[in-house]
Protein backbone atom coordinates (compact mmCIF):
# COMPACT_ATOMS: atom_id res chain seq x y z
CA UNK A 1 0.00 0.00 0.00
CA UNK A 2 1.55 3.36 -0.89
CA UNK A 3 1.01 6.41 1.14
CA UNK A 4 1.22 9.88 0.26
CA UNK A 5 0.73 13.29 2.64
CA UNK A 6 2.32 16.61 3.99
CA UNK A 7 4.75 16.12 6.76
CA UNK A 8 3.71 17.58 10.18
CA UNK A 9 7.50 17.33 12.16
CA UNK A 10 8.09 17.08 15.97
CA UNK A 11 10.86 16.86 18.45
CA UNK A 12 11.95 14.35 20.44
CA UNK A 13 9.35 12.84 23.77
CA UNK A 14 5.85 13.51 22.20
CA UNK A 15 4.26 12.14 25.13
CA UNK A 16 0.43 10.92 24.80
CA UNK A 17 -0.59 14.16 27.24
CA UNK A 18 0.19 16.87 24.49
CA UNK A 19 -1.61 14.18 21.48
CA UNK A 20 -4.88 14.02 23.77
CA UNK A 21 -4.94 16.10 26.38
CA UNK A 22 -6.75 14.53 29.87
CA UNK A 23 -9.92 17.10 29.16
CA UNK A 24 -10.83 15.16 26.31
CA UNK A 25 -10.56 11.35 28.09
CA UNK A 26 -14.08 11.32 28.75
CA UNK A 27 -14.52 11.07 25.22
CA UNK A 28 -14.51 7.94 23.03
CA UNK A 29 -15.84 8.42 19.36
CA UNK A 30 -13.44 8.70 17.07
CA UNK A 31 -13.89 11.78 15.23
CA UNK A 32 -14.66 14.17 18.16
CA UNK A 33 -11.27 12.55 19.45
CA UNK A 34 -9.88 14.16 16.34
CA UNK A 35 -10.61 17.36 16.90
CA UNK A 36 -8.61 17.73 20.02
CA UNK A 37 -5.28 15.81 18.09
CA UNK A 38 -1.91 17.32 19.26
CA UNK A 39 -3.91 19.99 20.58
CA UNK A 40 -0.66 20.42 23.72
CA UNK A 41 1.54 20.79 21.29
CA UNK A 42 0.46 22.15 18.38
CA UNK A 43 -3.22 24.14 18.76
CA UNK A 44 -3.33 24.21 14.58
CA UNK A 45 -3.17 20.73 14.26
CA UNK A 46 -6.99 19.42 13.94
CA UNK A 47 -7.37 22.73 11.52
CA UNK A 48 -4.53 22.07 9.29
CA UNK A 49 -4.56 18.49 8.89
CA UNK A 50 -5.11 16.83 5.19
CA UNK A 51 -6.62 12.99 5.22
CA UNK A 52 -3.49 11.30 4.09
CA UNK A 53 -0.47 13.93 6.04
CA UNK A 54 1.86 12.47 7.68
CA UNK A 55 3.62 13.00 11.15
CA UNK A 56 7.73 13.08 11.74
CA UNK A 57 9.04 12.93 15.06
CA UNK A 58 12.19 12.31 16.84
CA UNK A 59 12.47 9.98 19.51
CA UNK A 60 10.31 7.83 22.04
CA UNK A 61 6.98 9.22 19.99
CA UNK A 62 4.31 8.57 22.27
CA UNK A 63 5.86 8.12 25.37
CA UNK A 64 3.13 8.22 28.75
CA UNK A 65 0.07 7.68 29.51
CA UNK A 66 -0.96 3.89 27.83
CA UNK A 67 -4.47 6.15 26.23
CA UNK A 68 -5.44 4.16 23.74
CA UNK A 69 -7.01 7.75 22.66
CA UNK A 70 -3.75 8.68 21.65
CA UNK A 71 -2.90 6.86 18.50
CA UNK A 72 -7.04 6.55 17.83
CA UNK A 73 -7.39 10.76 17.48
CA UNK A 74 -4.06 10.90 15.35
CA UNK A 75 -5.95 7.98 12.87
CA UNK A 76 -9.13 9.92 13.21
CA UNK A 77 -7.65 12.97 12.53
CA UNK A 78 -6.35 11.52 8.77
CA UNK A 79 -2.88 10.79 9.38
CA UNK A 80 -1.68 7.38 7.09
CA UNK A 81 1.60 7.21 9.20
CA UNK A 82 3.80 8.29 11.66
CA UNK A 83 7.35 8.11 11.35
CA UNK A 84 10.10 8.45 14.25
CA UNK A 85 13.53 7.64 15.22
CA UNK A 86 11.93 5.18 18.12
CA UNK A 87 8.31 4.74 19.35
CA UNK A 88 7.89 4.47 23.41
CA UNK A 89 6.38 0.54 23.77
CA UNK A 90 3.37 0.91 25.21
CA UNK A 91 2.21 3.46 21.93
CA UNK A 92 3.18 1.35 19.29
CA UNK A 93 1.39 -1.51 20.35
CA UNK A 94 -1.58 0.83 20.47
CA UNK A 95 -0.91 2.08 16.81
CA UNK A 96 -0.57 -1.54 15.29
CA UNK A 97 -3.51 -2.91 17.37
CA UNK A 98 -5.89 0.04 15.64
CA UNK A 99 -4.27 -0.27 12.49
CA UNK A 100 -2.32 3.23 12.41
CA UNK A 101 1.01 2.29 10.75
CA UNK A 102 4.11 3.08 12.05
CA UNK A 103 7.87 3.36 10.71
CA UNK A 104 11.16 3.40 12.11
CA UNK A 105 13.56 5.49 10.50
CA UNK A 106 16.11 7.89 12.30
CA UNK A 107 17.60 9.06 9.48
CA UNK A 108 13.97 10.12 7.66
CA UNK A 109 13.24 11.52 10.99
CA UNK A 110 16.58 13.77 11.06
CA UNK A 111 16.51 14.96 7.12
CA UNK A 112 12.52 15.37 6.88
CA UNK A 113 11.20 18.92 7.14
CA UNK A 114 7.37 19.80 7.90
CA UNK A 115 5.83 20.53 4.78
CA UNK A 116 7.33 18.26 2.72
CA UNK A 117 5.84 15.70 0.45
CA UNK A 118 6.66 12.10 1.08
CA UNK A 119 5.15 8.68 -0.20
CA UNK A 120 5.91 5.51 1.76
CA UNK A 121 5.76 2.03 0.68
CA UNK A 122 4.52 0.50 3.77
CA UNK A 123 5.57 -3.61 2.85
CA UNK A 124 9.20 -2.21 1.97
CA UNK A 125 9.95 0.72 4.29
CA UNK A 126 10.63 2.87 1.40
CA UNK A 127 9.99 6.56 2.69
CA UNK A 128 10.62 8.88 -0.78
CA UNK A 129 11.10 12.62 -0.07
CA UNK A 130 9.18 13.60 -2.99
CA UNK A 131 10.30 17.96 -2.32
CA UNK A 132 13.72 16.59 -1.56
CA UNK A 133 14.18 14.04 -3.58
CA UNK A 134 15.28 11.49 -1.15
CA UNK A 135 14.95 7.74 -0.03
CA UNK A 136 15.20 6.55 2.95
CA UNK A 137 14.42 2.67 4.27
CA UNK A 138 12.86 2.25 7.67
CA UNK A 139 13.47 -0.97 9.70
CA UNK A 140 11.13 -3.87 8.16
CA UNK A 141 8.20 -4.67 10.73
CA UNK A 142 9.12 -8.92 13.09
CA UNK A 143 7.08 -11.29 11.08
CA UNK A 144 5.15 -11.94 14.30
CA UNK A 145 3.76 -8.11 14.13
CA UNK A 146 3.29 -8.94 9.77
CA UNK A 147 0.71 -11.33 11.06
CA UNK A 148 -0.92 -9.48 13.40
CA UNK A 149 -1.02 -6.37 10.94
CA UNK A 150 -2.39 -8.80 7.74
CA UNK A 151 -4.89 -10.24 10.10
CA UNK A 152 -6.13 -7.01 10.35
CA UNK A 153 -5.04 -5.85 13.45
CA UNK A 154 -5.42 -7.53 16.79
CA UNK A 155 -8.89 -7.97 17.47
CA UNK A 156 -9.38 -10.11 14.49
CA UNK A 157 -6.31 -11.66 15.41
CA UNK A 158 -7.90 -12.59 18.44
CA UNK A 159 -10.88 -13.52 17.22
CA UNK A 160 -9.20 -16.42 14.57
CA UNK A 161 -7.56 -17.53 18.30
CA UNK A 162 -11.15 -17.81 20.22
CA UNK A 163 -12.43 -19.59 16.87
CA UNK A 164 -9.98 -22.14 17.47
CA UNK A 165 -10.55 -22.98 20.88
CA UNK A 166 -14.31 -23.15 19.87
CA UNK A 167 -13.20 -25.92 17.93
CA UNK A 168 -11.12 -27.44 20.23
CA UNK A 169 -14.25 -28.42 22.19
CA UNK B 1 17.14 -16.13 33.06
CA UNK B 2 16.94 -12.57 34.70
CA UNK B 3 13.52 -12.37 37.00
CA UNK B 4 11.81 -11.04 34.26
CA UNK B 5 12.64 -14.35 31.74
CA UNK B 6 11.77 -16.43 34.42
CA UNK B 7 8.25 -15.28 34.82
CA UNK B 8 7.64 -14.74 31.37
CA UNK B 9 9.33 -18.39 30.75
CA UNK B 10 7.31 -20.16 33.21
CA UNK B 11 4.03 -18.13 31.99
CA UNK B 12 4.67 -19.32 28.31
CA UNK B 13 5.11 -23.53 29.20
CA UNK B 14 9.06 -22.53 28.15
CA UNK B 15 11.72 -24.06 29.85
CA UNK B 16 13.86 -20.83 28.58
CA UNK B 17 12.93 -17.02 26.91
CA UNK B 18 15.06 -14.61 25.19
CA UNK B 19 15.36 -11.20 24.75
CA UNK B 20 13.50 -10.56 21.60
CA UNK B 21 11.52 -13.34 21.13
CA UNK B 22 7.66 -12.94 20.64
CA UNK B 23 6.16 -15.17 23.34
CA UNK B 24 2.21 -15.90 24.05
CA UNK B 25 1.93 -15.40 27.72
CA UNK B 26 -0.93 -16.29 30.22
CA UNK B 27 -1.91 -13.83 32.46
CA UNK B 28 -2.96 -14.05 36.46
CA UNK B 29 -4.52 -10.58 36.44
CA UNK B 30 -5.96 -8.21 34.02
CA UNK B 31 -6.93 -4.67 34.97
CA UNK B 32 -8.60 -1.35 33.20
CA UNK B 33 -9.88 1.72 34.80
CA UNK B 34 -12.62 4.11 34.55
CA UNK B 35 -10.47 5.89 31.53
CA UNK B 36 -9.22 3.20 29.96
CA UNK B 37 -12.16 0.51 30.21
CA UNK B 38 -14.92 2.06 28.07
CA UNK B 39 -12.34 1.80 24.96
CA UNK B 40 -11.61 -1.82 26.24
CA UNK B 41 -15.25 -2.97 26.79
CA UNK B 42 -15.91 -1.72 23.03
CA UNK B 43 -13.52 -3.61 21.48
CA UNK B 44 -14.17 -6.42 24.24
CA UNK B 45 -17.79 -6.61 22.52
CA UNK B 46 -16.47 -6.73 18.87
CA UNK B 47 -14.71 -9.90 19.71
CA UNK B 48 -18.17 -11.59 20.61
CA UNK B 49 -15.99 -13.50 23.21
CA UNK B 50 -18.95 -15.55 25.35
CA UNK B 51 -17.45 -14.12 28.25
CA UNK B 52 -13.80 -13.29 30.06
CA UNK B 53 -11.43 -15.76 30.75
CA UNK B 54 -11.58 -15.96 34.34
CA UNK B 55 -14.28 -13.33 36.25
CA UNK B 56 -12.04 -13.13 39.14
CA UNK B 57 -8.97 -12.49 37.56
CA UNK B 58 -10.24 -9.18 35.27
CA UNK B 59 -10.19 -6.10 37.77
CA UNK B 60 -12.05 -2.64 37.01
CA UNK B 61 -11.20 0.52 39.19
CA UNK B 62 -12.71 3.23 39.00
CA UNK B 63 -10.44 6.06 40.02
CA UNK B 64 -9.73 8.71 37.60
CA UNK B 65 -13.02 10.95 37.67
CA UNK B 66 -14.24 10.10 41.18
CA UNK B 67 -16.46 11.16 42.52
CA UNK B 68 -17.77 11.61 38.88
CA UNK B 69 -15.93 15.27 37.76
CA UNK B 70 -19.01 15.78 34.82
CA UNK B 71 -21.37 13.90 33.19
CA UNK B 72 -19.19 12.15 30.83
CA UNK B 73 -17.05 11.03 33.64
CA UNK B 74 -20.14 9.46 35.35
CA UNK B 75 -20.97 8.00 32.16
CA UNK B 76 -17.55 6.42 31.52
CA UNK B 77 -17.99 4.64 35.61
CA UNK B 78 -21.85 3.77 35.23
CA UNK B 79 -20.37 1.99 32.06
CA UNK B 80 -17.45 0.23 33.82
CA UNK B 81 -19.91 -0.52 36.96
CA UNK B 82 -22.28 -2.32 34.41
CA UNK B 83 -19.84 -4.34 32.46
CA UNK B 84 -18.72 -5.29 35.66
CA UNK B 85 -21.70 -6.65 37.66
CA UNK B 86 -22.75 -8.23 34.23
CA UNK B 87 -19.93 -10.36 33.80
CA UNK B 88 -19.25 -11.02 37.65
CA UNK B 89 -15.82 -8.87 37.91
CA UNK B 90 -14.05 -8.31 40.44
CA UNK B 91 -14.72 -4.23 41.21
CA UNK B 92 -13.22 -1.36 43.02
CA UNK B 93 -15.44 1.87 43.75
CA UNK B 94 -13.73 5.10 43.86
CA UNK B 95 -14.84 6.23 47.47
CA UNK B 96 -14.60 2.53 48.66
CA UNK B 97 -10.97 1.74 47.66
CA UNK B 98 -8.80 4.21 46.16
CA UNK B 99 -6.15 4.28 43.20
CA UNK B 100 -5.66 1.40 41.25
CA UNK B 101 -1.59 0.77 42.08
CA UNK B 102 -2.19 1.56 45.47
CA UNK B 103 -4.90 -0.43 45.94
CA UNK B 104 -4.35 -3.44 43.96
CA UNK B 105 -1.57 -4.61 46.39
CA UNK B 106 -3.57 -3.67 49.41
CA UNK B 107 -6.40 -6.47 48.57
CA UNK B 108 -3.68 -8.70 47.68
CA UNK B 109 -4.78 -9.44 44.56
CA UNK B 110 -1.28 -8.85 42.99
CA UNK B 111 1.65 -11.10 44.10
CA UNK B 112 4.86 -12.00 43.23
CA UNK B 113 5.51 -14.38 40.48
CA UNK B 114 2.35 -13.06 38.97
CA UNK B 115 1.92 -11.54 34.83
CA UNK B 116 0.13 -8.52 35.45
CA UNK B 117 -1.28 -6.69 32.55
CA UNK B 118 -3.20 -3.31 33.25
CA UNK B 119 -4.79 -0.58 30.50
CA UNK B 120 -2.62 2.06 32.39
CA UNK B 121 0.90 3.02 32.05
CA UNK B 122 1.78 2.56 36.05
CA UNK B 123 0.60 -0.96 36.12
CA UNK B 124 4.71 -1.41 36.18
CA UNK B 125 4.08 -0.39 40.36
CA UNK B 126 3.56 -4.27 40.95
CA UNK B 127 6.95 -4.78 40.03
CA UNK B 128 7.74 -3.76 43.87
CA UNK B 129 6.15 -7.00 44.26
CA UNK B 130 8.48 -9.43 42.40
CA UNK B 131 5.72 -10.01 39.76
CA UNK B 132 6.20 -9.01 36.13
CA UNK B 133 3.65 -6.23 35.55
CA UNK B 134 3.15 -4.03 32.38
CA UNK B 135 0.94 -1.56 30.95
CA UNK B 136 -1.06 -1.83 27.86
CA UNK B 137 -3.75 -0.10 25.97
CA UNK B 138 -7.30 -0.69 25.62
CA UNK B 139 -7.45 -3.57 22.80
CA UNK B 140 -4.57 -5.71 24.74
CA UNK B 141 -6.37 -5.33 27.83
CA UNK B 142 -9.90 -6.50 25.89
CA UNK B 143 -7.93 -9.21 23.94
CA UNK B 144 -6.10 -10.35 27.28
CA UNK B 145 -9.78 -10.27 29.17
CA UNK B 146 -11.14 -12.80 26.17
CA UNK B 147 -8.51 -14.96 26.02
CA UNK B 148 -6.39 -14.68 29.64
CA UNK B 149 -3.21 -15.07 27.40
CA UNK B 150 -1.49 -11.81 25.57
CA UNK B 151 1.34 -11.76 22.92
CA UNK B 152 4.82 -9.60 24.26
CA UNK B 153 8.49 -9.34 23.63
CA UNK B 154 10.74 -10.84 25.75
CA UNK B 155 12.82 -7.59 27.19
CA UNK B 156 16.10 -7.24 27.98
CA UNK B 157 16.81 -6.75 31.35
CA UNK B 158 18.99 -3.50 32.82
CA UNK B 159 20.11 -4.72 36.11
CA UNK B 160 19.87 -1.48 38.48
CA UNK B 161 22.83 -1.53 41.83
CA UNK B 162 22.28 0.85 44.80
CA UNK B 163 25.04 0.91 47.25
CA UNK B 164 25.80 2.67 50.43
CA UNK B 165 22.88 4.52 52.24
CA UNK B 166 20.46 7.17 52.13
CA UNK B 167 21.29 10.89 53.75
CA UNK B 168 18.39 12.46 55.65
CA UNK B 169 15.41 13.34 53.29
CA UNK B 170 16.47 11.12 50.17
CA UNK B 171 13.97 8.72 49.47
CA UNK B 172 13.05 5.76 46.67
CA UNK B 173 11.31 8.69 45.11
CA UNK B 174 15.00 10.76 44.68
CA UNK B 175 17.15 7.46 43.59
CA UNK B 176 14.34 6.90 40.61
CA UNK B 177 13.96 10.16 39.77
CA UNK B 178 18.22 10.59 39.59
CA UNK B 179 17.62 7.34 37.52
CA UNK B 180 15.70 9.05 35.10
CA UNK B 181 18.09 11.81 35.15
CA UNK B 182 20.78 9.70 34.49
CA UNK B 183 19.84 7.40 31.83
CA UNK B 184 16.72 9.77 30.32
CA UNK B 185 13.19 9.08 29.84
CA UNK B 186 14.03 6.80 26.95
CA UNK B 187 17.18 5.49 28.61
CA UNK B 188 15.22 1.62 29.72
CA UNK B 189 13.09 1.78 26.36
CA UNK B 190 11.64 -1.43 25.97
CA UNK B 191 13.34 -3.21 28.86
CA UNK B 192 12.78 -4.61 31.78
CA UNK B 193 14.69 -2.68 34.98
CA UNK B 194 15.90 -4.83 37.60
CA UNK B 195 16.46 -2.93 40.97
CA UNK B 196 18.91 -4.32 43.92
CA UNK B 197 21.61 -3.26 46.11
CA UNK B 198 22.05 -2.62 49.62
CA UNK B 199 19.75 0.64 49.33
CA UNK B 200 16.81 -1.13 48.10
CA UNK B 201 17.01 -3.75 50.55
CA UNK B 202 16.92 -1.41 52.91
CA UNK B 203 13.64 0.28 51.33
CA UNK B 204 10.33 -0.46 52.64
CA UNK B 205 8.06 -2.00 50.65
CA UNK B 206 5.58 1.40 50.03
CA UNK B 207 9.88 2.73 48.53
CA UNK B 208 9.88 0.02 46.41
CA UNK B 209 6.42 0.61 44.89
CA UNK B 210 7.37 4.25 44.27
CA UNK B 211 10.49 2.92 42.08
CA UNK B 212 8.51 0.68 40.51
CA UNK B 213 5.96 2.83 39.30
CA UNK B 214 8.12 5.26 37.70
CA UNK B 215 9.81 2.20 35.72
CA UNK B 216 7.67 3.54 32.78
CA UNK B 217 9.19 7.26 33.08
CA UNK B 218 12.51 5.66 31.52
CA UNK B 219 10.15 3.99 29.02
CA UNK B 220 10.91 0.24 30.65
CA UNK B 221 8.51 -2.35 29.59
CA UNK B 222 8.51 -3.20 34.03
CA UNK B 223 10.56 -2.22 36.67
CA UNK B 224 11.05 -5.67 38.84
CA UNK B 225 12.74 -6.33 42.51
CA UNK B 226 13.40 -9.64 44.14
CA UNK B 227 11.33 -10.86 46.89
CA UNK B 228 12.39 -10.64 50.40
CA UNK B 229 11.62 -10.50 53.86
CA UNK B 230 9.98 -7.76 53.70
CA UNK B 231 7.39 -8.54 50.81
CA UNK B 232 7.14 -12.03 52.65
CA UNK B 233 5.69 -9.67 55.65
CA UNK B 234 3.79 -6.94 52.95
CA UNK B 235 2.25 -10.30 51.20
CA UNK B 236 1.64 -12.69 53.56
CA UNK B 237 -1.67 -11.28 55.27
CA UNK B 238 -3.13 -10.40 51.86
CA UNK B 239 -2.52 -12.90 49.38
CA UNK B 240 -5.82 -13.74 47.71
CA UNK B 241 -4.42 -16.65 46.10
CA UNK B 242 -1.30 -18.97 45.63
CA UNK B 243 2.05 -17.66 44.45
CA UNK B 244 5.19 -18.51 42.80
CA UNK B 245 8.56 -16.61 43.80
CA UNK B 246 11.63 -16.75 41.57
CA UNK B 247 14.93 -15.31 41.34
CA UNK B 248 17.11 -14.54 38.77
CA UNK B 249 19.91 -16.91 37.89
CA UNK B 250 23.30 -17.33 38.68
CA UNK B 251 23.24 -17.29 34.62
CA UNK B 252 21.46 -14.34 34.17
CA UNK B 253 22.32 -12.14 31.09
CA UNK B 254 21.69 -8.37 31.27
CA UNK B 255 22.15 -5.77 28.81
CA UNK B 256 23.60 -3.42 30.99
CA UNK B 257 24.49 -2.92 34.50
CA UNK B 258 24.45 0.52 35.79
CA UNK B 259 25.97 1.12 39.43
CA UNK B 260 24.72 4.12 41.86
CA UNK B 261 26.43 5.34 45.12
CA UNK B 262 23.43 6.46 46.93
CA UNK B 263 25.57 8.63 49.64
CA UNK B 264 26.03 11.05 46.83
CA UNK B 265 22.42 11.44 45.88
CA UNK B 266 20.62 14.39 47.18
CA UNK B 267 16.94 14.81 47.22
CA UNK B 268 16.16 15.61 43.76
CA UNK B 269 13.50 18.36 41.56
CA UNK B 270 12.72 17.20 37.86
CA UNK B 271 11.79 20.51 36.21
CA UNK B 272 9.13 20.82 33.50
CA UNK B 273 8.99 19.24 30.89
CA UNK B 274 10.43 15.95 31.52
CA UNK B 275 11.10 13.46 34.75
CA UNK B 276 14.32 13.38 33.23
CA UNK B 277 14.84 16.97 33.57
CA UNK B 278 16.13 16.55 36.94
CA UNK B 279 18.40 18.72 39.79
CA UNK B 280 19.51 17.91 43.01
CA UNK B 281 17.96 20.24 44.91
CA UNK B 282 21.09 22.45 46.03
CA UNK B 283 20.99 23.60 42.54
CA UNK B 284 17.10 24.38 42.35
CA UNK B 285 17.11 28.05 42.65
CA UNK B 286 14.78 30.67 43.63
CA UNK B 287 11.24 28.58 41.92
CA UNK B 288 8.44 30.35 43.08
CA UNK B 289 5.14 27.84 43.64
CA UNK B 290 1.25 28.16 43.79
CA UNK B 291 0.02 24.88 44.70
CA UNK B 292 1.34 21.25 45.60
CA UNK B 293 0.16 17.89 45.53
CA UNK B 294 1.01 15.53 47.89
CA UNK B 295 -0.06 11.66 46.63
CA UNK B 296 -0.89 9.95 43.27
CA UNK B 297 0.24 6.23 43.27
CA UNK B 298 3.97 7.00 43.00
CA UNK B 299 3.97 8.83 46.65
CA UNK B 300 0.59 8.13 48.18
CA UNK B 301 1.26 5.98 50.82
CA UNK B 302 1.42 5.56 54.28
CA UNK B 303 5.19 6.25 54.58
CA UNK B 304 4.77 9.28 52.18
CA UNK B 305 2.01 10.66 54.49
CA UNK B 306 4.23 10.67 57.75
CA UNK B 307 6.82 11.74 55.44
CA UNK B 308 5.23 14.95 54.97
CA UNK B 309 3.51 15.25 58.15
CA UNK B 310 6.86 15.35 60.02
CA UNK B 311 7.91 18.18 57.64
CA UNK B 312 4.23 20.28 58.46
CA UNK B 313 3.47 19.29 61.96
CA UNK B 314 3.63 22.92 63.69
CA UNK B 315 3.88 24.35 60.79
CA UNK B 316 2.15 26.36 58.54
CA UNK B 317 1.19 26.16 54.23
CA UNK B 318 2.56 29.76 53.12
CA UNK B 319 -0.86 32.03 52.48
CA UNK B 320 -0.39 31.72 48.97
CA UNK B 321 -0.11 28.29 48.29
CA UNK B 322 -2.77 25.85 48.39
CA UNK B 323 -1.25 22.55 49.35
CA UNK B 324 -3.57 19.28 48.37
CA UNK B 325 -3.25 16.30 50.32
CA UNK B 326 -4.19 13.14 48.60
CA UNK B 327 -3.88 9.27 50.45
CA UNK B 328 -3.93 7.11 48.00
CA UNK B 329 -6.40 4.34 49.08
CA UNK B 330 -9.18 4.58 51.89
CA UNK B 331 -6.81 2.31 54.03
CA UNK B 332 -3.91 4.60 53.36
CA UNK B 333 -7.17 7.55 54.41
CA UNK B 334 -7.82 5.52 57.77
CA UNK B 335 -4.07 4.87 58.86
CA UNK B 336 -3.07 7.94 58.53
CA UNK B 337 -6.42 9.22 61.17
CA UNK B 338 -5.37 6.70 63.33
CA UNK B 339 -1.46 8.28 63.28
CA UNK B 340 -2.90 12.12 63.82
CA UNK B 341 -1.51 12.97 60.24
CA UNK B 342 -4.73 14.49 58.79
CA UNK B 343 -4.89 16.71 62.25
CA UNK B 344 -1.94 17.60 61.20
CA UNK B 345 -2.34 18.80 57.71
CA UNK B 346 -5.21 20.10 58.38
CA UNK B 347 -3.48 22.50 61.53
CA UNK B 348 -0.96 23.33 58.84
CA UNK B 349 -3.49 24.73 56.10
CA UNK B 350 -3.75 21.90 54.02
CA UNK B 351 -6.65 20.34 52.20
CA UNK B 352 -7.22 16.68 52.48
CA UNK B 353 -9.08 14.98 49.96
CA UNK B 354 -10.50 11.65 49.24
CA UNK B 355 -8.19 9.39 47.01
CA UNK B 356 -8.38 10.00 43.34
CA UNK B 357 -5.92 10.11 40.67
CA UNK B 358 -7.57 13.99 39.85
CA UNK B 359 -5.02 16.51 39.92
CA UNK B 360 -2.20 14.16 38.67
CA UNK B 361 -3.70 14.02 35.40
CA UNK B 362 -5.30 16.95 35.31
CA UNK B 363 -8.59 15.27 35.31
CA UNK B 364 -10.10 17.28 38.46
CA UNK B 365 -9.35 18.50 42.16
CA UNK B 366 -6.28 21.17 41.40
CA UNK B 367 -6.28 21.48 37.95
CA UNK B 368 -3.30 24.50 37.12
CA UNK B 369 -4.51 27.97 35.54
CA UNK B 370 -1.94 29.40 32.27
CA UNK B 371 0.92 30.60 34.78
CA UNK B 372 0.85 28.48 37.64
CA UNK B 373 3.25 26.59 39.22
CA UNK B 374 2.51 23.33 41.39
CA UNK B 375 5.34 20.91 42.67
CA UNK B 376 4.21 17.33 43.47
CA UNK B 377 5.05 13.81 44.64
CA UNK B 378 3.43 12.52 40.97
CA UNK B 379 5.14 11.17 38.20
CA UNK B 380 4.71 13.15 35.04
CA UNK B 381 5.79 17.04 34.35
CA UNK B 382 4.76 17.30 30.89
CA UNK B 383 2.71 20.07 28.98
CA UNK B 384 -0.33 20.38 30.39
CA UNK B 385 0.02 17.30 32.34
CA UNK B 386 -1.53 19.25 35.41
CA UNK B 387 -4.55 21.46 33.72
CA UNK B 388 -3.07 24.49 31.43
CA UNK B 389 -0.30 24.13 28.36
CA UNK B 390 0.84 27.22 29.59
CA UNK B 391 1.23 25.95 33.53
CA UNK B 392 4.34 23.74 34.85
CA UNK B 393 4.68 20.81 37.33
CA UNK B 394 7.78 20.16 39.16
CA UNK B 395 8.49 16.36 40.80
CA UNK B 396 10.04 15.83 43.90
CA UNK B 397 9.39 13.65 47.25
CA UNK B 398 6.95 14.09 50.21
CA UNK B 399 9.20 15.72 52.31
CA UNK B 400 11.01 18.55 49.50
CA UNK B 401 7.16 19.14 48.38
CA UNK B 402 5.71 19.61 52.03
CA UNK B 403 8.98 22.45 52.81
CA UNK B 404 7.84 24.00 49.37
CA UNK B 405 4.23 24.35 50.69
CA UNK B 406 5.81 26.09 53.61
CA UNK B 407 8.44 28.15 52.42
CA UNK B 408 5.89 29.62 49.47
CA UNK B 409 8.85 28.30 47.07
CA UNK B 410 10.70 24.90 46.19
CA UNK B 411 13.08 23.91 48.76
CA UNK B 412 13.82 21.48 51.53
CA UNK B 413 12.97 20.49 55.09
CA UNK B 414 16.50 21.57 56.47
CA UNK B 415 15.28 25.23 55.21
CA UNK B 416 11.99 25.28 57.42
CA UNK B 417 12.73 26.92 60.58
Amino acid sequence: MKLRGTVHKYGANVDTDVIIPSPYLTLTDPGELATHCMQGIDSEFAQKVEKGDIIVAGTNFGCGSSREHAPIAIKAAGISCVIAKSFARIFFRNAINIGLPLLECAQAAEEIESGDILEVELASGEIRDITKDKLFKAEPYPNFMLELISAGGLIEHTKRKLEARKDEI
Amino acid sequence: MTLAEKILAAHSGKDKVSPGEFIDVRVDLVMANDITAPIAIREFERLEAKGVFDPQRVVMVVDHTVPAKDIPAAEQAKLVREFSRQHGLLYLDGGKFGIEHVVLPEQGLVLPGDVVVGADSHTCTYGALGAFATGMGSTDIACAMATGEIWMKVPPTIKLLYHGKLRKWVTAKDLILYTIGDIGVDGALYAAMEFSGEAIDALSMDGRFTIANMAIEAGAKAGIFRVDNKTMAYVKPRAQRPYKVYEPGEDARYARVIEYDVSQIEPQVAFPFLPSNTRPISQVGEVRIDQVVIGSCTNGRIEDLRLAAQVLKGRRVHPEVRCLIIPGSQEVYLEALRQGLIEVFIEAGATVTMPTCGPCGGFHLGVLAAGERCIATTNRNFVGRMGSPQSEVYLANPAIAAASAILGRIGGPEEVS
